[in-house]
């Protein structure tokens, strides 16, 4: 916390803007984000957007995990549902984006909170094992419903519009997934805030004692599975209308454990690591693909050995953080920041 | 015999054959599980690791079946031993998340690593066992089923004899039990865990080495490690005998529901199938045929 800073009431403690510069840098920060696509290549603009898709579910993924402490190893099947859900509704159904992209939401809460029912009677790893199954489950089902999801061969999905604007470009797309992002990032932000929220985190800090204050727990763990699978619906849908095309392919367990990667990088509980976890685990393999481009001219072709070598720097990222930072990326900022705020004076 | 009866024979046959390397892969699992508390998602890398360089031993180094076998063995149980020491003992008393977390990203490693030194192509022991399957009843097994079958009862009941009798097992069982008390009696738990995932590396390459003759050693290989969950969430976390049960029956479930349901749903069912016995099986009997139910009192 900055010095000079007292809270006097309950209220100012809450608060999001704890100062004047808080805010300050918020908006410069925003002022950025919207000029960002003014300056940079559709490369550029790509990265970003698939950070605000991801964004999204992860922030979704960190309630239900970091925030009430159920561990989920589907959120990607989650996230699968959703991109499903919309893409049928608006292929076959012909509804809008705009109504197709909550459906999708409530879709995969719904699906989300049937797989927490086991949550009411097991919890950690027993809870891990169940999130397994259910990743199996639906992809399985994804796969061989064939009348309505076409199978391994994946739908192909039409890009939103709005009164006859079409979002078909990277840079139409920037804006939307933007908005997006800061609403997740906003009611992420202020779940937290409210009764709902705070149950959660009881639930998460001891259950039993939740319980005993009042906390209904099944009520509470079910809500969060579906709160978090809401998130998860909505990145799908935004993926599934941002690439235009999905497959099963894109939600193996491959992406349940990217998204939980990227909330232990990031930290759990705390919904700047989630953004800073999202950065750091997207902008890693992409790093490694412009190191491979710039090899190739020295070492010859390494693609096969590069996927390898990906996979190597993804588990070994884990690894560190668990054995060095368990709390993310989100410590390693506020710790710098609390550095700069007396620099140079090292007391407080 | 009719033939619709021997059909379901020989698919619970052909099912009992699997069943019998799920076993010894879960029982690996449970090893784990008791001494140290941790769900280890890496054990399919463990088993596919004991493939991989028993093949090389075979084909690169031409060293003699027996003697790649036994080098196998001293591999894995240095890999076990590093895998404690340099990822997991740190992490004794961090948050469940935080080992299920480092355990996957052991796997992601583990894989990376193999994907780097052995590529990915499917590779194949050389043929030891003939084709021409054994009659037997009327029904046809394979004389490399029919092998694998043998040896992995064998391993499973060599290992069960080792926990009972020997002082490492009944040390590991003290420490399963309690590991304060196992600490009063001047065991040495850590060498304990260290023990644990070294005999667990030891049982998975051997289940390795068995599916690899019989499928060939591909990245597929790993995904037997997850299909493990269900047959010790069947015995129980923490039950040996669980783990052999279950691994029984989850191998015959999921031979009878490919043979009978894949028509129904057009392919693949023999891989779901046992997911989704696992999440009935949560809902009703959560801590499974023989594990220690776990009640929470204030």
């Amino acid at each position: 916390m900055p010095c000079g800073l007292f809270h006097t009431a309950y209220q100012t403690d809450e608060r999001i803007y704890k100062s004047i510069w808080v805010k300050a840098w918020l908006v410069a920060f925003g002022l950025f984000l919207l000029l960002l696509p003014l300056f940079v290549r559709d490369y550029v603009l790509y990265i970003s957007n698939m950070i605000y898709i991801f964004v999204v579910g992860a922030i979704g993924l960190n309630i239900l995990t970091g925030f009430t402490g159920q561990i989920s190893i589907g959120h990607g099947a989650f996230m699968a549902v959703g991109a499903y859900a919309s893409a049928i509704l608006t292929t076959k159904l012909g509804l809008p984006f705009w109504i197709s992209l909550p459906c999708a939401g409530f879709f995969a809460a719904f699906t989300g909170m049937i797989f927490g029912i086991p949550s009411l009677r097991i919890k950690g790893l027993y809870l891990a094992i169940a999130t397994l199954a259910a990743q199996f489950i639906i992809e399985y089902t994804i796969i061989h419903w064939e009348r309505l999801t076409n199978g391994i061969t994946g739908m192909s999905v039409p890009s939103p519009s709005l009164f006859g604007f079409v979002f078909d470009t990277d840079k139409k797309f920037y804006y939307l997934l933007l908005g997006f992002a800061a609403l997740a990032v906003i009611t992420g932000r202020n779940l937290f805030r409210t009764r709902v929220g705070r149950a959660f985190i009881a639930i998460r800090d001891r259950d039993i004692s939740a319980e005993l204050i009042g906390v209904d727990i099944f009520k509470y763990k079910l809500l969060a599975f579906g709160i978090s699978s809401f998130y998860a619906g909505v990145a799908g849908s935004l993926w599934g209308h941002y690439t235009n095309v999905i497959t099963p392919e894109h939600f193996t367990i491959v992406l349940s454990i990217d998204y939980l990667a990227m909330i232990i990088v990031g930290g759990l509980g705390s919904i700047l690591g989630t953004v800073l976890g999202v950065i750091f685990m997207i902008l890693i393999p992409e790093f490694l693909t412009t190191v491979a481009v710039l090899l190739k001219s020295t070492f010859g072709e390494i693609t096969t050995l590069i996927s390898a070598i990906k996979g190597l720097v993804f588990g070994l990222t884990i690894v560190l953080f668990l054995l060095f930072e368990p709390d993310g990326l989100s410590e390693i900022w506020r710790r710098t920041r609390d550095y700069w705020n007396l620099w140079p004076f090292s007391y407080r | 015999m009719p033939e619709n009866i021997a059909f379901l024979a020989q698919l619970v046959l052909t099912g009992i054959v699997l069943g019998s390397v799920y076993s010894l892969v879960a029982l690996g699992f449970v090893l784990i599980y008791k001494s140290t508390s941790i769900l280890n998602f890496a054990q399919g890398e463990l088993l596919m690791f004991g493939a991989y360089v028993c093949l090389t031993f075979i084909v690169g180094f031409q060293v003699p079946y027996i003697w790649a076998f036994l080098l196998t063995l001293a591999f894995s149980f240095i890999l076990g031993v590093m895998v404690e020491r340099v990822m997991l003992r740190p992490m004794i008393g961090k948050p469940i998340i935080s080992i299920i977390m480092l355990t996957i990203a052991l796997s992601v490693v583990l894989r990376s690593l193999m994907q780097i030194f052995w590529g990915t192509e499917t590779k194949v022991f050389p043929p030891t066992f003939s084709d021409v399957p054994i009659r037997f009843l009327g029904l046809f097994i394979a004389e490399i089923h029919l092998f694998s079958l043998i040896f992995a009862v064998a391993c499973v009941i060599l290992f069960v004899r080792f926990f009972k009798f020997s002082s490492a097992g009944l040390a590991m069982r003290v420490t399963a039990f309690d590991q304060q008390i196992a600490q009063t009696l001047g065991i040495n738990i850590k060498r304990i865990f260290a023990l644990s995932w070294a005999i667990s590396a030891i049982v998975s390459s051997i289940g390795g080495i068995i599916l690899g003759n019989i499928n060939g050693i591909n990245n597929s290989l790993a995904a037997m490690g997850l299909k493990v969950f269900p047959c010790i969430i069947l015995g129980g976390l923490d039950s040996v005998v669980g783990a052999i049960v279950g691994g029984f029956f989850i191998g015959v479930l999921e031979n009878l529901a490919g043979g009978y349901l894949d028509p129904v749903f057009g392919g693949g069912v023999k891989d779901v199938a046992p997911f989704v016995f696992l999440v009935i099986m949560l809902m009703i009997k959560p801590y499974g045929l023989f594990g220690k139910v776990h009640i929470e009192r204030l």
